[in-house]
């Protein structure tokens, strides 16, 4: 499968502070375990950061000094300092939550204080998980896996867009597991006469043509993803 | 030559005089452990900002208990500040102390917190 650009490979975390030694500390911890880090040092700016308006946005001229500005800055977790003045880690959580574009962020939350009530309420309202400060290296292993989620989650629909793409323009090689045993190989090289229509579109034409030629049922698309290794 | 090895065995006996004396806690270990090549000067730059901003907050949290009527909520924003950095960079002395310090403020004794701004 096809990735596109270097930002697949590494993770890269928001970390919130308001505290400059925590700031540094928590950046220091990041790269240590090899993630990409943007710090800010509270929640409006982490939710501009993200590019948390109406409408999905993309900061191409973030002053943050992030490293990657492909498209859109892609976060792949946010970590949070509870005790914020303005905007609280808890409030910044209920906001990605609340937002169509931010939600499948996984949100941690650190706080220097062991307040179970504060605790539940967090995780309650979505936070993956609640750090006790100071944060160590180790509790950082704990970060992975929410992280690995998410980016199967987008990779897998990136793939799926990709799969489509190569499905316009190449043979079926690609797609052997799935495919029921036809007779002959395919010489299914359909170079496209149109010009490049929304992928969809193609698709559909795509099966509808082979299913004349193969005779088979035209609403087959779904068990084309089966079988198709996806990256991790 | 020696003279630096003699140096940094004089830190390492002092650095150990410190977690013996409970000025330091494991804290410290992880921020020595974070330190490597790449980043030879981080122990110096987080304990320089924890100098620094210590010393911002002292002076606030003086001021703010000279004042003719002390504003405790501003007071107790401080020593949070100041109970997590040093809580951050290992500083079990500074952190227990200001515990203390808040429990001087929650039971409004100015005498008592002001002792604690001495130390």
């Amino acid at each position: 499968m096809a990735i596109t650009g270097d930002s697949r490979s590494q993770f890269h975390v928001l970390a919130v502070d308001d505290s400059l030694i925590d700031r540094k500390l928590i950046e220091r911890l990041l790269k240590t375990s090899s993630y990409q880090v943007t710090t800010v040092d509270s929640g409006s700016k982490a939710l501009k950061f993200l590019g948390f308006q109406e409408d999905e946005q993309s900061n191409t001229d973030t002053p943050f000094g992030s490293p990657n500005n492909h498209q859109e800055v892609e976060v792949n977790l946010i970590i949070t300092d509870y005790c914020m003045p303005g905007m609280t880690g808890y409030d910044l959580l209920k906001k990605v939550k609340e937002s169509s574009s931010l939600r499948n962020i996984p949100v941690v939350i650190m706080s220097s204080e062991n307040v179970p009530s504060r605790i539940t309420r967090c995780l309650e309202e979505g936070a993956e998980e609640f750090f006790l400060k100071p944060v160590r290296l180790s509790d950082l292993n704990r970060l992975k896996p929410h992280m690995m989620k998410t980016k199967i989650k987008n990779q897998k629909q990136e793939d799926d867009q990709e799969e489509l793409k190569i499905s316009e323009i190449q043979s079926d090689e690609q797609q052997q597991p799935v495919q029921p045993p036809s007779p002959q190989p395919q010489p299914e090289s359909q170079p496209q006469p149109q010009p490049p229509p929304p992928a969809l579109l193609l698709q559909h034409n795509n099966n509808k043509r082979k299913a004349m030629e193969e005779g088979l049922s035209p609403d087959r698309t779904r068990p084309r993803y089966n079988g198709i290794p996806t990256m991790v | 030559m020696d003279s630096v090895v003699q140096l940094q065995r004089q830190l390492v006996d002092y650095t150990v005089q410190l977690f013996n004396e409970g000025f330091l806690d494991d804290q410290f270990n992880q921020l020595q452990q974070l330190q490597d090549e790449s980043n030879p000067d981080f122990v110096v730059e987080v304990v320089t900002l924890f100098f620094e901003d210590s010393e911002r907050l002292l002076d606030e949290l003086a001021k703010a208990l000279e004042q003719q009527s002390v504003d405790y909520t501003k007071i107790d924003a401080h020593v949070h500040q100041l109970k997590g950095s040093s809580s951050s960079i290992g500083a079990q002395r500074v952190q227990k102390v200001c515990i203390g310090f808040r429990n001087f403020c929650e039971e409004r004794n100015i005498e008592g917190a002001k002792n604690v701004c001495i130390k």
